[in-house]
């Protein structure tokens, strides 16, 4: 006899005539689903490692290739055969089919992951010689020769011609970016229509052009030099219709309730903006900004045309070049200095950093704003 | 004192007449005119500068067509010295290079799109989200450095390979002896192939975030709908998360291809130069558009100078029928806007 | 067991044949897969993450019969019946314990293939969900698709007809087969994912407030449709309507979950009986209106 307790009560004492007493505690588990079978696990382990024993002794002699990535691709098409030939044996035809689609996409997705980190990490190792060095960071190249040892010299003129011109852009690019937007969601019309279609139109120009327009209006055409003014108008230039298309964009996404509850609480339009929509979109305008600065920031094409790559520290945007970092890293690396090209790496691995950095701080608002993306 | 009104004894036309809507004078505040006033000025003032530069461009680019006439869209050499300029070479490179790219870049986007929204245990989602997000702000200078450092030798490899096996097809064909054992490396560096690997590392996760975007958003009534009728994951993609993403897909493709065809730095640092339609694009040399402004302007005279821009020009309006061509799919889509951050 | 051999999952739940005999010829839809199949739900209790939502709660559909599962909301119908044909596992955090057994089979045991269960123990959603990017036919077969039946031409047209049929759709839009799935009125669409569901031929039905959205109509419409459909597929049904689930059920579960507690059966038997003469009289007082 089978007693089910669930553990809540004590079992009862009688015995049955015929022999023991099972007790089974029922206690409330919780099951363990499992949506994978071993023969889930198995049949692709197996298949892989059926696979590459194959492949390792074929590869040579069969094909006479050579290079890794031609083995790679061989043994990836025999694990799908394997898997397939293994699958079919006691599963539809459904399942077979998405047991391969399940390999081909991880496949692709692991394959692009790792190209990108490749990127990263070869530009961090390439760069890491001169990025362990304080002067790195705290002198320019002044007076430095090209073929110097790694303990003299640094970008501190790059980094702060970054800082300088982004900053310079962000000042003009922010407020017409912004203003325009308001002007496109709150006023609205047949104007803004045509302003929206025309901004829209803007981002779609190549950042070179926007850097060769700036270089023949004021740098041929005006007489200016090339300075970092001229560099951070450049940029702007670029900013500016991006800024205001995704400000647009977040400013739309304040819900239409809202207005009309300040409008119905008495306010005017410009009030409605001022307390209600633009704290709102606070977060999300921050983010956006930030956004922007950190794709601006690796911006070379304008810079190319229209600033120097100079050597010293110069913090006057208004007169003689200024250097920034991706400029620098363009003109190190293609020095042919084993040196310098390090350097270069050093602050390509740096802008990759400011960039991750801006990037949380756009992670860390939204979390503040308490709304996930 | 009560006004009481007989309807029968208002005449039909009357009543009629009535029934008009009023004019509603909106008794804007002060503060509520100056706001419209200055945020319409902003906005034309936006619009001004880039209709500014855009006639601007458009405008030194004349003396260019003038001078040159049609044949600036055939002619692919660029000797200013000789006067024989042309965009074409150029024009042809950078379509290819773009292609290149997509074809690359475009199957690795849609499947780890799909990986993301799919497959990705729920934890790691939104750090891979992120993640992606993090990478397609990384600066195509970086992926130029990748490619032409990293990539390059073992590219060439493959281009080898494909020359080879595949030499007689004309995309493939190089102008060496494949088979040597001694084979020129050199001819198959610099290439269109090599910068179009490059260019699509900066294709994948945008593309790949656009078209996450859209999965993600397939209604979740329509996947239980699948469920329950006992379809695995891949069932449930195929009725549901393709088919209402499909619209998304090109659009994200297309806008894509936008970035791609503008791409300058990667290309730069990858290509050699070289001025010619060319359609075998493992060899070396090629050009775009966007790397031929970045590096001639340097020694250019006024005449070249317009020249770059007419170049440029045609540059934008190609980017810009191609956004607009994604514009268009991308607003018929069930998933409403896609929207860049 | 020779590697040679070729392998078999001991399948933990029997499959039932599909529409078609094995010879190819088509077995007509109606006569369902051959024997009626009866759910039992044995002291079943769910979780979302760590709170509890229903305490060990058993319930036996027999086969033939409407069961009905009523009682206020948020005591956790909605969520037992999503654990009857293992949807209660896509949300992330849930969990269970209990059995759940269709023809004395457990359907949680593992090892055996959730998307077979799902195909005999269909559902049809509280919002309809037909497929927008499929004609209506092509909605109607597409189940059959996903679970890799393909039936041939004619049978296919045989089939769409049939399920239409059986759903009560099939003279509105007969016509129209071609024309896109969402097209349709609320009350046509749910019907639409009725046929859906029919065609898999699955030995039980779930309905999770199926009538909910809909006009008055169309809710007379489908309760025609359940009470023709129970010879062939059990049904179990949550409503809130209790003069609905007097009018389609044979056996009802009356459901309650008091304040912080995970809900539970109060009271379970046949339609008549819970409604005239309850015992409990919780049942009493909501089936009179007292409360709910």
């Amino acid at each position: 006899m089978t007693i089910v307790t669930n553990g809540a009560e004590s079992p009862p004492t009688e015995r049955a005539p015929e022999g023991a007493i099972r007790v089974v505690d029922l206690r409330d588990v919780q099951r363990v689903i499992r949506t994978r079978a071993f023969d889930d696990v198995a049949a692709n382990a197996g298949a892989a490692l059926a696979s590459l024993a194959v492949v390792w002794l074929v590869y040579d002699e069969l094909l006479g290739l050579d290079g890794l990535l031609g083995f790679l691709v061989c043994w990836f098409s025999a694990y799908l055969v394997f898997y397939v030939a293994v699958s079919r044996r006691s599963h539809p035809g459904v399942v077979v089919t998405d047991r391969v689609v399940s390999a081909v996409i991880h496949l692709a997705a692991i394959v692009a992951g790792l190209a990108l980190a490749s990127a990263i990490v070869f530009v961090f190792v390439k760069g890491w010689p001169a990025l362990h060095h304080l002067n790195f960071y705290t002198q320019d190249m002044s007076g430095v020769r090209p073929t110097s040892p790694l303990t003299e010299g640094g970008i501190l003129h790059a980094i702060v011609g970054t800082l300088v011109q982004v900053a310079i852009a962000t000042v003009i690019a922010l407020p017409l970016g912004v203003g325009t937007a308001v002007f496109m969601t709150e006023v609205g019309g047949r104007l803004a229509n045509f302003v929206r279609t025309t901004v829209e139109a803007m981002t779609a120009m190549p950042d070179v052009l926007a850097g060769l327009f700036v270089y023949t209006l004021l740098i041929v055409g005006l007489g200016w030099e090339k300075n970092g003014l001229a560099a951070s108008l450049a940029i702007a230039v670029t900013m500016a219709p991006v800024i205001a298309r995704s400000a647009e964009v977040v400013l739309r996404i304040v819900p239409g309730g809202l207005r009309e509850a300040g409008l119905a609480l008495g306010s005017s339009g410009w009030s409605t903006v001022r307390y209600v929509v633009l704290p709102t979109a606070r977060m999300g305008l921050a983010s956006s900004l930030i956004l922007g600065i950190a794709r601006i920031t690796g911006e070379i094409a304008p810079l190319l045309i229209v600033s120097g790559a100079s050597t010293y520290l110069n913090l006057d945007p208004t007169n003689e070049p200024m250097n920034s970092l991706p400029l620098f890293v363009f003109t190190a690396v293609r020095s042919g200095e084993p040196l310098y090209i390090a350097r270069g790496y050093g602050a390509a691995a740096l802008l990759l950093l400011l960039v991750l950095v801006l990037f949380v701080l756009t992670r860390l608002l939204a979390h503040r704003r308490g709304v996930s993306r | 004192m009560a006004v009481s009104v007989d309807p029968a004894s208002v005449a039909s036309t009357d009543l009629h007449a009535l029934d008009e809507p009023r004019v509603i004078d909106p008794g804007l505040a002060r503060a509520d005119r100056v706001f419209r006033q200055v945020a319409r000025s902003i906005g034309l003032s936006m619009l001004v500068l880039i209709l500014a530069i855009g006639a601007f461009i458009g405008y030194q680019a004349i003396p260019t067509l003038r001078a040159y006439g049609l044949d600036f869209f055939t002619e692919s050499a660029w000797q200013p010295e000789l006067n024989r300029i042309g965009v074409s070479g150029a024009l042809v490179g950078t379509i290819e290079i773009a292609l290149i790219a997509l074809f690359f870049g475009i199957p690795f986007a849609w499947a780890s799109a799909l990986f993301i929204s799919e497959y990705a245990p729920p934890k790691l989602k939104s750090a891979v989200v992120s993640l992606v997000d993090l990478m397609a702000a990384i600066p195509g200078l970086v992926f130029g450095l990748w490619g032409f450092f990293l990539l390059q030798p073992h590219a060439i490899d493959l281009s080898r390979w494909l020359s080879q096996h595949l030499g007689w097809f004309p995309l493939f064909k190089v102008n060496t002896d494949a088979d040597a054992a001694m084979w020129a490396q050199s001819r198959y560096t610099s290439s269109a192939f090599i910068a179009g690997i490059a260019v699509s590392m900066m294709v994948i996760p945008y593309a790949c975030s656009v078209m996450r975007g859209v999965f993600a958003q397939a209604p979740i009534g329509e996947r239980e709908a699948a469920l329950a009728l006992g379809a695995t994951r891949w069932g449930v993609i195929r009725a549901v998360v393709l088919p209402f993403g499909r619209r998304g897909v090109i659009g994200g493709t297309m806008l894509a291809l936008g970035r791609a065809l503008g791409e300058t730095v990667a290309v730069l640092l990858i290509i050699s130069p070289t001025f010619e339609i060319k359609f075998n694009v493992i060899e070396v040399g090629t050009m775009t558009i966007s790397a031929l402004i970045a590096g001639r302007f340097g020694e250019a005279s006024a005449g070249q100078l317009s020249a770059l821009l007419a170049a440029g020009f045609v540059l934008f309006v190609l980017t810009l029928g191609v956004n607009a061509v994604a514009a268009v799919f991308v607003n018929r889509s069930r998933s409403g806007s896609i929207t860049e951050a | 067991m020779s590697l040679l051999t070729p392998s078999t999952d001991p399948p933990a739940v029997p499959t039932s044949p599909g529409p078609w005999t094995t010879d190819g010829a088509p077995r007509p839809a109606i006569g369902g897969g051959g024997e009626s199949a009866s759910l039992e739900a044995d002291r079943v209790s769910a979780w979302f993450g760590s709170h509890k939502v229903l305490e060990q709660v058993s319930l036996h559909m027999a086969a033939r019969q409407v069961t009905a599962l009523i009682g206020p909301s948020g005591c956790g119908k909605s969520t037992f019946l999503r654990i009857l044909n293992r949807m209660h596992e896509t949300t992330q955090g849930a969990g269970l314990s209990g059995e759940v057994r269709l023809n004395g089979v457990d359907i949680y045991a593992p090892g055996g293939r959730v998307t077979e269960t799902r195909r005999r123990i269909g559902m049809v959603f509280q919002k309809p969900n037909p497929f927008p990017a499929m004609s209506i036919a092509e909605n109607v077969t597409a189940g059959l698709k996903m679970t890799g039946l393909k039936p041939s031409r004619s049978d296919r047209d045989a089939l769409v007809e049939s399920c239409l049929q059986r759903a009560g759709l099939w003279n509105e839009v007969r016509d129209r087969l071609t024309h896109p799935g969402g097209a349709l009125s609320g009350g046509q669409q749910q019907r639409l994912c009725i046929a859906r569901s029919l065609a898999v031929n699955p030995d039980i039905l779930l309905m999770d407030e199926p009538c909910s959205a809909l006009d008055p109509t169309s809710t007379r419409y489908i309760e025609e449709t359940i009470a023709e459909l129970r010879e062939d597929v059990t049904i179990v049904i949550v409503t809130h309507n209790m003069q609905q689930a007097a009018r389609v059920s044979q056996h009802c579960a009356f459901f309650l979950a008091a304040a912080g507690t995970p809900g539970a059966i109060v009271e379970a038997g046949p339609t008549t009986q819970i409604f005239n003469e309850p015992s409990d009289p919780r049942t009493s007082d909501y089936v009179h209106g007292r409360f709910g």
